[in-house]
């Protein structure tokens, strides 16, 4: 078998992070390759040069198509060649009718009258090739995932697909649309299109797959064979087999007694009432201690807390919180707040500050009333306030009138680390508080959460960086699919284990 | 030699700094300082063009009880828009409050105290109405409002079942065209008035204007004092006193031109008081940070503890309160309720507001820039009728206006990003 498909010494900067580093990926035509690697390795970022989204030029290396030179300016170029990308976020229009998703800015017109009676007619024979039963008529809206998934397929077919990669597909399906899903990918293999996946099941990878190439920090580990038998513990060694090194601060670990705890938590999704998102979560915080929370990304790892934390997540939400042995009010995020709980966010510029106004706004937001009397503010106090955390957290900055939207990330995450410092919380809850920040910053977040359980105060870490929860947590909880599948002590707790958990749960 | 070379450098370099520092200082607060100037600059251009006209003492007097109600909204609408929201009912809320009252005064003979409590409570409640919609069942406010014009429209034209009622009591009257009365003894006023050479001098209005104006360079002052004691950056120094200056030139003389007609409108009093409550609301008490902190970002707001959703109906009962005031104003001053009475005005209130620097998608404004959005449209609305340009073309300049100034935001903004 020839190769379709070569992307060669792929280097991908954006600033400040090599995204990509001499990355190299080879796709023989016909086979089913596997891309794995654990969330920020470099699998999208890598998938995104390849389809043109990054064009040609600003990134380093050469990608090679059905044996040529291939510059793609744009999805456009790529598409035209055959490629085609389904991401993880599906591109469809809910409101629109399956054939009117299918044809979209592709549509069977001529001279911009569109042919619907060609356009229903097509779909019909390629929703029959996805294997999916639907009229395409039926609107998308009212589809399941794991049809809409199909008709995403079928969108893929309708352009004359030759490369088609599926970024996560099965992500958010039930097993047997997984099922369903992977054998149609056989199916379409077998009728000569190339795949790519992209998935952390690795049951599934195994299941359809030929060849796995392992990604981890930007760049490319190793290239597997799996038709010579290849066993989920080789993929995870080399996913995960990175040294630990004095990236994080000594800390001297002495819990004390519990702080918080969580009894029976269950909370169901909010529009879809049948889908539960907690399952039965039990979990408890001691004093001074680092609490680690791992799992992959749509775990329920940010519903757990975001559930905790007022009620702001979710629906039918039951099961009890007790700090200091009481029963907490934890019905709206205020009274959480009083109740000693704070929430770093885990996507700080969307949810965690108001980009427009400034550190000192920002900073006392959550406890306006420490800063104000009657309800009127004190301007002195509050900029007293912002000096104190600016200086403590060492946010640089020229002044704590500067606007929060113009710091950098790791600048940024002190301003909303800040505002709740500011609350006097009892537990603090950080959901990826180092995402998306610089080497140098993250040890200062870590040095801040040592201080913080030197303090006494109880940490809970969530995080898709298993280095930074072996480094920094006391116990971490294993979480998957909603529940807690495992926990570990600091000394049992590696890398391997952690997978093996996940994975076993999911196999 | 190799020194004073030094020190000429570094004088030039500071020189230069300095100039940099006003020049980016400009720039930066080049919204707040052109509003001032366009204030500034449409106010001396239909000066002349109206050959000095629009500043007759009884033509200012005009120019404030005309523009009171809209003013009175804007202050409404500003929280509204800073909130995220919009509210396109607050003409039809006017004229219907307004009627409300000609009924219950002209035909029912219920006493003015209880008809403007009424009348208020009216408002809070049309305003609690659609804030329920808007912030429990997430409707957009466009929607909401949208349809609160046609519902309050309709019950206007109800109401007053299609004609002009009135006229109102001299009571009710002088809430809109009233005139606080002088304190002083008149021996006082008839001299100023010799002095100045004028047919009257009410001496209150001309000491208050004084009062405000030492106030308004106090103010400043202490604030300046305070940020230099918190090394905040601030504006330079001779800026700061020309602008203060204009400012408290700008009182003096307004208040002047008043009281040498009638003294100070009771309107303007109320207005005033409302300005100033309003401004202490949004920019020192804790409801109105969190008002720009729910239309900065909403989500944000509510993961920091802020209710957003009560916020959200308050900032809509408040419009309501504010609404039905304007419309007890409106009504005093035409001495009759009509079923037109505030038709189309919402879009003066919104267009005053966005004038005023505020953004359409929340978060930012402030009062005191709504106010001067209002006058701008005020003066230019009084200038053109003066001049006697048709009401034609008179929309399409205010159009034509409101357009630049969103522009100017906008280009400024791409500028500095």
């Amino acid at each position: 078998m020839t190769a379709l498909l070569e992307m060669r010494s792929i280097t991908k900067e954006f600033p400040g992070v090599k995204a990509l580093d001499r990355v190299n990926l080879e796709v023989k035509e016909g086979e089913i390759h596997a891309i794995c690697g654990e969330n920020g390795a470099g699998k999208s970022t890598l998938m995104k040069v390849l389809s043109g989204v990054y064009p040609v030029g600003s990134y380093d290396g050469e990608i090679h198509y059905e044996g040529r030179l291939a510059e793609f300016r744009g999805i456009r170029d790529s598409e035209h060649r055959g490629i085609i990308i389904i991401h993880q976020e599906l591109a469809l229009v809910p409101q629109l009718s399956i054939a009117e998703n299918i044809f979209l800015g592709n549509e069977t017109a001529r001279g911009g009258i569109i042919d619907w009676h060609e356009a229903n007619h097509r779909t019909e024979a390629l929703l029959k090739k996805v294997g999916l039963k639907e009229s395409p008529m039926t609107l998308v809206d009212s589809l399941g995932v794991g049809k809409q998934q199909l008709v995403e397929i079928a969108k893929a077919l309708s352009k004359d697909v030759k490369l088609l990669i599926l970024d996560e597909p099965t992500a958010a399906l039930q097993e047997n649309d997984s099922k369903k899903l992977l054998d149609l990918m056989l199916e379409l293999k077998s009728q000569g299109v190339t795949c790519i996946i992209i998935s952390h099941k690795l049951n599934e990878v195994r299941y359809v797959a030929d060849t796995v190439t392992v990604i981890r920090d930007g760049m490319s580990v190793s290239t597997l064979d799996a038709k010579k038998g290849l066993s989920e513990d080789d993929i995870v060694r080399d996913m995960v087999g990175r040294e630990m090194s004095d990236r994080y601060p000594e800390r001297n670990r002495r819990a004390g007694d519990i702080i918080m705890e969580v009894e029976n938590w269950n909370v169901w999704h909010p529009e879809h009432a049948e889908r539960q998102i907690i399952k039965n979560i039990s979990m408890n915080v001691r004093a001074g201690e680092v609490v680690g929370i791992a799992g992959l990304m749509g775990s329920g790892r940010t519903e757990l807390a975001m559930s905790i934390f007022g009620r702001s997540y979710g629906r039918r939400i039951s099961g009890t919180v007790k700090l200091h042995g009481r029963d907490a009010d934890v019905s709206r995020v205020d009274r959480a707040i009083s109740s000693g709980l704070a929430y770093v966010t885990e996507d700080r510029k969307r949810l965690g500050l108001i980009l427009d106004e400034t550190i000192r706004f920002n900073t006392t937001l959550s406890n306006l009333q420490s800063v104000s009397s009657n309800g009127v503010l004190d301007a002195n106090e509050e900029t007293e306030v912002a000096e104190k955390y600016r200086a403590m957290l060492r946010t640089r900055t020229p002044s704590v009138f500067q606007k929060v939207g113009n710091l950098s990330g790791g600048n940024q995450q002190k301003v909303v680390l800040a505002k709740w410092l500011n609350t006097a919380p009892e537990v603090l809850i950080l959901d990826e508080p180092t995402r998306g920040i610089d080497v140098g910053a993250k040890y200062e977040i870590y040095a801040i959460i040592n201080e913080l359980s030197a303090e006494g105060k109880g940490v809970v870490l969530i995080s898709s960086e298993m280095p930074e929860l072996l480094g920094m947590c006391d116990r971490i909880y294993v979480m998957n699919e909603g529940a807690f599948v495992g926990e570990l002590s600091a000394s049992e707790a590696s890398q391997e284990r952690i997978m093996s958990l996940i994975v076993d749960e999911r196999g | 030699m190799t020194t004073d070379t030094n020190d000429m450098a570094t004088n030039a370099g500071a020189a230069a700094s300095e100039r940099k520092g006003l020049k980016s200082y400009l720039a930066s607060h080049m919204r707040e300082f052109g509003l001032l100037f366009a204030l500034i600059a449409i106010m001396v251009f239909f000066q002349i063009v109206t050959g000095g006209t629009l500043m007759r003492p009884v033509n200012i007097t005009n120019l404030f009880l005309q523009n009171s109600y809209i003013i009175i909204m804007a202050l409404g609408m500003l929280i509204v828009i800073v909130s995220g929201h919009i509210d396109l009912s607050v003409g039809s809320v006017m004229g219907f409050v307004g009627a409300l009252a000609a009924v219950l005064i002209v035909n029912h003979d219920v006493p003015i105290p209880i008809t403007v409590a009424l009348c208020l409570l009216v408002g809070a409640a049309i305003g609690a109405a659609q804030g329920y919609f808007v912030a429990m069942w997430r409707i957009p406010s466009f929607i909401v409002t949208l349809a609160g014009m046609l519902v309050f429209r309709g019950l206007s034209l109800w109401l007053l079942e299609g004609q002009s009622v009135g006229p109102f009591p001299k009571s009710f009257q002088i809430l809109s065209t009233g005139f606080v009365p002088e304190i002083f003894p008149a021996s006082i006023g008839e001299a100023l008035a010799s002095a100045f050479d004028t047919r009257n001098f009410n001496v209150l209005s001309f000491a208050l204007g004084l009062i405000a104006a030492a106030v308004v360079v106090r103010m400043g002052l202490k604030k300046r004092a305070r940020n230099a004691q918190y090394g905040i950056a601030d504006e330079p120094i001779g800026l700061f006193w020309a602008r203060t200056a204009i400012i408290a030139a700008a009182i003096i003389f307004l208040m002047f031109k008043l009281s040498t007609f009638r003294g100070l409108p009771n309107v303007v009093v109320t207005m005033g008081v409302l300005i100033l409550i309003y401004t202490f609301i949004t920019e020192k008490t804790v409801i109105g940070r969190r008002v720009y902190a729910l239309g900065g970002n909403e989500k944000a707001a509510k993961l920091s503890g802020i209710k957003t959703e009560r916020l959200t109906f308050l900032a809509f009962v408040n419009m309501g309160v504010l609404a039905a005031l304007a419309g007890l104003i409106f009504a005093a001053r035409l001495n009759t309720a009509t079923p037109k009475a505030g038709f189309a005005l919402e879009l003066d209130v919104i267009a005053a507001v966005f004038i005023g620097g505020a953004s359409m998608s929340g978060g930012s404004g402030k009062i005191i820039g709504a106010v001067v959005g209002a006058f701008i449209m005020g003066v230019m609305n009084n200038g053109m009728s003066i001049m006697g340009i048709g009401i034609d073309y008179q929309q399409v300049i205010k159009g034509l206006v409101l357009l630049a100034a969103v522009f100017f935001d906008v280009y400024n903004k791409n500028k500095q990003a």
